[in-house]
């Protein structure tokens, strides 16, 4: 597909769970609209506010775009093979000296199923732990 | 939800919506509701606050925050005491219907008209209209399961769907609305500190080996920390690192304080996420996520519905998808079974591992069908829009137990709840005082959504929805010297926050509430971190608190305080060092 093409991709709004189904509208590679899916059993071609117009966020100028790693109390872009390298070496190294319970790891109820499946397996296979939760209480 | 959403416009007669502010939190959901009125089913709403629903209901039941088991316990009174109760289904289906029959005893509409202030007519005529419905629907959301005895008041709502049976059955069930586009999702995959992927219980040896098979690794059998014991344990020296992506914990937990203390004394806190959040700010190291728009995968909503979301736009930058930034942490710390080219190949293994639930969902199907309710566990499986089907429940004995609920606004005493058999109780953990003589209760409003991080930078919902307001009462306001539009200041043990005041009558009086939408005024600055013994879930419902007007300066002040508390100027100086590589 070109850059200049425009197109509609149907998908699930992001907000409640109520799942409601949704097209997103494409034009040059950006979101620029949203149309309500009429085939939905259970929003059946209506949307509510935050799903017509809770979009704007995909390109705020705000997204971060590079990993960040704080030296000196200041946040400083590196490349992602750096900023993993670290978070990496400092994982093995508390798992070395506490244990694998000394490392927490919070997931993810805005994320997908295949995000927070593998989430729990590097928690449980990689480190070793069981500490893994969402915000299902919140 | 034990039913799926499409049957309360379709087939329920009698909706029971309780602790659910449904238009603004779950409009959709609402509009099934709408729908189903405008064909003759009739509503029956519980909440302490004049929501759009309670404006639409038949009878409205003005219920005290905190007070949810009183007011069920007294509909189950009635309801046994008038006979309306299927003594065929719960002679089948059921088993601890006597124990029930004696806790709810005491709680007649006079006594809970008494302690809750609602009439007694009230109680009697909600009662009778649930019971006698040929299909009824409770529905409910965070105002029954944010206390220190949600599970309880969850479990209440169980004996009384149990009782009349309206369980299995097409437009009936006991049906929490999941607040989170994919909560169940998360729970469904296994981000508990006690279950694996399918709710199987960690502890189960047998459990761990089906894992252990496929992941080639021997797994941890101890059950692991809940969310909301994180802080206390951050404190205690057991957590040193602490790994969050999606979530923006300073915002949304309780005693936010108290989370940022803790925080403090991490040795590595890593935050993966769309934009630089408040969590974000106070991290060690930050990695850039691709949003929902920009990856592949599936959701599944509060009626367990697997839904295919489907990429649309690259990401920006360099910022990744979750699953490829774990997938590339395992290769680094020498793991290999994590090297996955495509969400579907994960899911692959997800249908594979847990079958039961599960193995009957694929891409392909997803393609062709609007989501699949799970369990289904073949490929020519429909999927299971209605849980316990024909009365049978997922028990050892396959009967639903009901168990006896009390409650005392102070504490239960002891050798009451002994007199009973497996009871399950429920006390407020802080009640007004003089020092703090409101009631704060807490939620969200329609333009928001949580703490903001999304709606807040989509310009037609800012603009609509651009502050906070704090709801009272117009007899507090009158009382305190407070107008429509003047600051207002809350402060509880823990924390304060300023806002502007909206004097309505939306809340009753003695009552407050307002939104953690919002980091000018955060509530969760102000809320309680008491949990609920059995879920962990916090008491963020209702906290005791001072309200006091404060002058224009003052606000300012406080204002200045929170920006730079926040660290709110870093997200832009971030934003505008670090754009580069933008698509």
């Amino acid at each position: 597909m070109t850059e200049k093409e425009s197109k509609r991709v149907l998908t699930v709004c992001p907000y409640c769970g109520t799942g409601c189904g949704l097209y997103l509208v494409v034009e040059k590679g950006r979101v620029v609209g949203i149309e309500p899916d009429g085939l939905h059993p259970v929003n059946e071609g209506e949307l509510c506010v935050k799903g017509y117009y809770g979009y704007q966020h995909i390109d705020n100028t705000e997204r971060l775009t590079s990993p960040l790693i704080k030296k000196d109390g200041k946040f400083v872009a590196v490349h992602w093979e750096e900023a993993l390298d670290f978070v990496a070496r400092q994982l093995a190294k508390i798992k070395q000296e506490s244990g694998p319970d000394a490392i927490a790891l919070f997931a993810s109820a805005r994320a997908t199923n295949e995000e927070n499946y593998v989430a729990q397996k590097f928690a449980r296979a990689v480190i070793g732990t069981n500490n893994v939760d969402h915000c299902a209480r919140l | 939800m034990t039913n799926s959403i499409p049957e309360i416009g379709k087939n329920t007669e009698v909706i029971f919506v309780i602790g659910s502010n449904t238009a603004e939190c779950h409009p959709l959901v609402a509009r099934q509701i709408i729908k189903a009125r405008e064909r003759g089913a009739r509503l029956i709403v519980a909440d302490p606050r004049l929501t759009e629903m309670a404006n639409k209901a038949d009878i409205w039941l003005r219920v005290p925050a905190g007070y949810n088991i009183p007011l069920i316990n007294c509909l189950l009174h009635v309801i046994i005491k008038e006979g309306l109760f299927d003594s065929a289904f719960i002679k089948e289906h059921t088993e601890g219907f006597d124990d029930v029959k004696q806790a709810v005893e005491e709680f007649t509409p006079a006594c809970v008209a008494g302690l809750t202030g609602i009439p007694e007519q009230d109680l009697i005529e909600a009662a009778r209209l649930y019971a006698r419905a040929g299909a009824a629907s409770i529905i409910y959301c965070m105002g029954v399961t944010q206390f220190s005895f949600g599970t309880a008041t969850v479990v209440a709502l169980s004996n009384l769907a149990a009782i009349t049976g309206n369980l299995g059955r097409p437009g009936t069930g006991v049906n929490p609305l999941r607040g989170q586009n994919n909560v169940q999702g998360a729970c469904d995959m296994g981000c508990l500190p006690n279950s694996l992927p399918g709710y199987l219980n960690v502890t189960d040896q047998k459990n761990r080996a089906r894992f252990e098979k496929e992941w080639g690794v021997k797994l941890p059998a101890k059950v692991g920390i809940k969310i909301s014991e994180v802080p206390d344990a951050i404190l205690d020296g057991c957590i040193r690192a602490l790994y969050v992506f999606g979530e923006n914990p300073v915002m949304s937990d309780p005693d936010s304080n108290h989370f940022r203390h803790a925080v403090e004394h991490l040795d590595l806190l890593v935050v993966q996420d769309i934009f630089l959040t408040e969590t974000a700010r106070l991290a060690d190291v930050v990695l850039p996520a691709a949003c929902w728009g920009e990856k592949d995968g599936t959701f599944s909503n509060t009626e367990r519905r697997v839904q295919r979301v489907r990429k649309a736009v690259d990401p920006p930058g360099e910022a990744l998808p979750d699953w490829q930034v774990f997938s590339a942490l395992a290769r680094l710390l020498d793991y290999h079974k994590m090297n996955y080219l495509h969400p579907r190949e994960i899911w692959e293994e997800v249908r594979r591992l847990v079958p039961e639930k599960f193995g009957g969902i694929t891409y392909q199907r997803l393609d062709q069908e609007r989501g699949i309710n799970w369990p289904c566990p073949a490929e020519d499986h429909p999927g299971t829009p209605i849980l316990y089907q024909g009365g049978k429940f997922s028990t050892p004995s396959g009967k639903a137990v009901l168990r006896p609920v009390l409650f005392d606004p102070v504490q239960v005493p002891g050798e009451k709840a002994a007199s009973f058999k497996n009871p399950l109780t429920g006390s407020l953990s802080e009640l007004p005082d003089e020092t703090y003589p409101f009631v704060l209760t807490t939620g969200r409003r329609v333009y928001h959504y949580h703490t903001g991080t999304m709606t807040r930078r989509c310009e037609p919902l800012d603009q609509v929805g651009p502050k906070q307001l704090i709801e009272i009462n117009p007899v507090d306001a009158a009382r305190l010297g407070i107008a429509d539009g003047d600051f207002v200041k809350l402060s509880t043990r823990r924390g304060s926050i300023a806002a502007t005041a909206w004097v309505t009558e939306r809340v009753p009086e003695k009552t407050v509430f307002t939104t953690f939408h919002f980091w000018e005024a955060n509530v969760n600055e102000l809320t309680n971190h008491t949990t609920d013994p059995v879920s962990g879930i916090p008491e963020i419902k209702v906290a005791a608190v001072q309200v006091k007007k404060i002058s224009p300066a003052e606000a300012k002040q406080l204002y200045e305080e929170k920006k730079e508390k926040y660290l709110v100027d870093l997200t832009r100086e971030v934003a505008t060092k670090f754009s580069q590589g933008r698509r």
